[in-house]
């Protein structure tokens, strides 16, 4: 399960090859079928690229720690002769003519692209339901722990129905990382979309710096606030993929320029020295008492440990997410101008004229999602709004970032909140509110931390009363990765969360899986 | 306040993605109302941010030499229409048809 102790070591000793590893995970991709995870599996180039891997290990060159490790790429990033969708009949049958940069540094460094994960309609939704290739099923609603303790309202031919999401907008790579078909799966971050899968779906998921990793080939949605997502089961893992992802891109402007060196993650055993805070309005309407309760208890973790640990005050929170529902749909409106069918993606046969063309393409290719967004976008831009709106906004969006500041100023290292309000919904009760209620609630305790740029991250810590995943965000200083990610690891060791046991593919396990599922996390 | 028909079709026109029914012009006006949240916040002296780097000012420019190109034929490929290395547009300049004139949803309203 985990990359640096286990598997590479496994691939390094020649105890597995990358591709029987790459064969197993295709073969997992294939029996879980069901969750819907995947749009597009690249089974060829897999295995070709896990051949090219192991010829590498056997002249012992291979090039890291990431050399013939499975991992999977959400949908919105380009992959050179892959289809690369959105989850969106825009771009159906589009083909990437080149790789995103995160992408082609993850093949550069000898990791197997799996295939491409789904997700909401160009990443607009936090329940990855949205998407034109249907919902993305969460896979701990096929585990025992949950069918045992899910309230028994359905007989056992409606289990089908029982099924809960996998939150969003990145549900793809959370289920598919989660249900062990890849190793890490890269996901996208614009108001909590990879942690809240993540969260939901019991995986790490860590939301980097913006402009830490390049952006370059991911398909935008918010050029101020959008950043590749990293998924993962461990935090140590976390810390590999973005060591070989972050630092600077000539391609992406908006990364810094300043060198990022990778690191290790110690084993932090003093906290002595760590001062934690707890925004006060993070404890926001419709949290559940559960969560409430595991946050306490984590912050109580912190205190007897010997940190120091302080209620601390982010006054503007609650417009974080109205500031999102602006500075969002309208950056948005300018993002989705591109797609006119000329250059790429669909085309309509209409023929009257270049607008009409445009016109019918946008309507028969986006959906109703997007076009909302666009057409609130435009409003809010419109000449006798823009000030009211648009600049109002990117106003609340400093208050907003300033409140962060001086939290941080006034000595606090680490923010510790919850990431959702509750454990995943059942799909048949998260589809009756519309997308954009939905996106207003979830993304409540994620927002703010885009917001402002800041690096957070979330860690699986335990279950619901219900048997589903329940994690807790830790948001961090611009650029302190490292400090997050160390505070992080130490959390995750105290609190063991427990793994997945997968009723259906318990008859897949082979030698490989069957050692990594029943070793311990520490 | 509801928005005026006018503006929906200017909206349609500038956004060129349709409302479709009426649910699309509710959700509009929901969204506005979210939106206007906003106005509760004392934003007096506050300057707008663009980007959360602005203290970094990464954004910066490059010497104007030809890179990377040379793409043509990858770049192609994904188009529909195209004639040698063209990409084909329907006739330009033709404005499109006024609210009384088009098959919309906003007509009835």
């Amino acid at each position: 399960k985990r990359l640096r102790s286990q598997v590479s070591a496994a691939l390094k000793e020649g105890r597995v090859t990358p591709t029987q590893l790459c064969q197993r995970c295709l073969a997992l991709i294939k029996s879980t079928k069901f969750l819907n995870a995947y749009i597009t599996v690249a089974e060829e180039t897999a295995l070709k690229q896990a051949e090219e891997s192991e010829g590498r290990y056997k002249r012992g060159q291979s090039l890291g720690i990431l050399d013939g490790i499975p991992v999977a790429v959400k949908d919105n990033f380009n992959t050179a002769g892959i289809e690369t969708t959105c989850a969106s009949n825009m771009l159906k049958g589009y083909i990437s003519p080149y790789n995103a940069t995160v992408v082609q540094k993850l093949l550069d460094q000898g990791a197997v692209l799996l295939g491409k994960t789904n997700l909401d309609e160009f990443a607009m939704g936090s329940g990855s339901t949205d998407g034109v290739f249907g919902p993305v099923r969460n896979p701990w609603s096929y585990t025992k722990q949950y069918k045992e303790k899910s309230v028994p309202k359905f007989h056992s031919e409606d289990q089908e129905s029982n099924w809960v999401i996998t939150g969003g907008s990145s549900g793809g790579s959370a289920a598919a990382v989660s249900s062990f078909t890849c190793f890490a799966a890269l996901g996208s971050d614009t108001g909590g979309s990879t942690r809240n899968p993540a969260a939901h779906c019991g995986v790490v998921g860590l939301k980097p710096t913006y402009g830490l990793i390049s952006r370059h080939g991911l398909i935008p949605l918010v050029n101020s606030m959008d950043v590749p997502g990293i998924l993962t089961r461990c935090v140590d893992d976390a810390a590999v993929l973005l060591g070989a992802l972050a630092g600077h891109d000539p391609k992406d402007s908006t990364t810094i320029q300043d060198d990022f060196k990778p690191f290790e993650l110690p084993n932090l055993t003093d906290v002595s020295e760590l001062s934690i805070g707890i925004p006060q309005e993070y404890h926001a309407p419709g949290l559940s008492s559960e969560i409430l309760a595991l946050w306490s208890k984590a912050a109580d973790l912190f205190k007897n440990a010997g940190a120091k640990v302080v209620e601390v005050s982010l006054p503007h929170t609650r417009y974080s997410i109205v500031c999102y529902h602006v500075l969002c749909t309208a950056e948005v409106a300018s993002n989705m101008a591109r797609f006119d069918g000329l250059e790429y993606g669909h085309r309509s046969a209409m023929k009257d004229s270049t607008e009409s063309m445009y016109a019918a393409t946008r309507r028969e290719g986006f959906n109703d999602v997007v076009r909302g967004r666009i057409l609130s976008g435009n409003y809010f831009l419109l000449k006798q709004n823009y000030e009211k709106y648009f600049v109002k906004a990117q106003k609340v969006r400093r208050l907003i970032a300033d409140d962060f500041v001086k939290v941080f100023r006034s000595g606090v290292d680490i923010l510790l909140t919850p990431t959702t309000l509750s454990d995943a919904a059942p799909y048949t009760e998260f589809i009756q509110e519309d997308n954009r209620t939905r996106s207003a609630q979830d993304d409540i305790l994620t927002q703010a931390a885009n917001m402002a740029g800041l690096p957070a991250i979330t860690v699986p810590t335990a279950l619901s009363e219900r048997g589903l995943p329940v994690g807790l965000q830790f948001i961090g200083r611009s650029f302190q990765e490292k400090q997050l990610l160390t505070v992080a690891k130490w959390f995750e060791k105290q609190v063991q969360f427990p793994v997945i046991q997968l009723e259906e593919v318990k008859r897949h396990d082979s030698g490989v899986f069957q050692h990594q599922k029943s070793a311990s996390f520490s | 306040q509801k928005v005026s028909v006018e503006v929906l079709d200017h909206l349609e026109h500038l956004a060129l993605v349709d409302f479709r029914d009426s649910e699309g012009v509710e959700r509009l006006q929901k969204a506005i109302q979210f939106a206007d949240q906003l106005h509760e916040v004392n934003t007096d002296g506050v300057e707008p941010m663009d980007s959360v780097l602005e203290d970094r000012w990464c954004l910066y420019l490059r010497d104007d030499d030809v890179t990377e190109g040379n793409c043509t034929k990858e770049l192609m490929e994904n188009a529909r229409e195209k004639v040698e290395e063209y990409f084909v547009a329907p006739p330009g300049n033709i404005p499109l048809p006024k609210l009384e004139e088009r098959e919309t949803f906003l007509q009835g309203s």
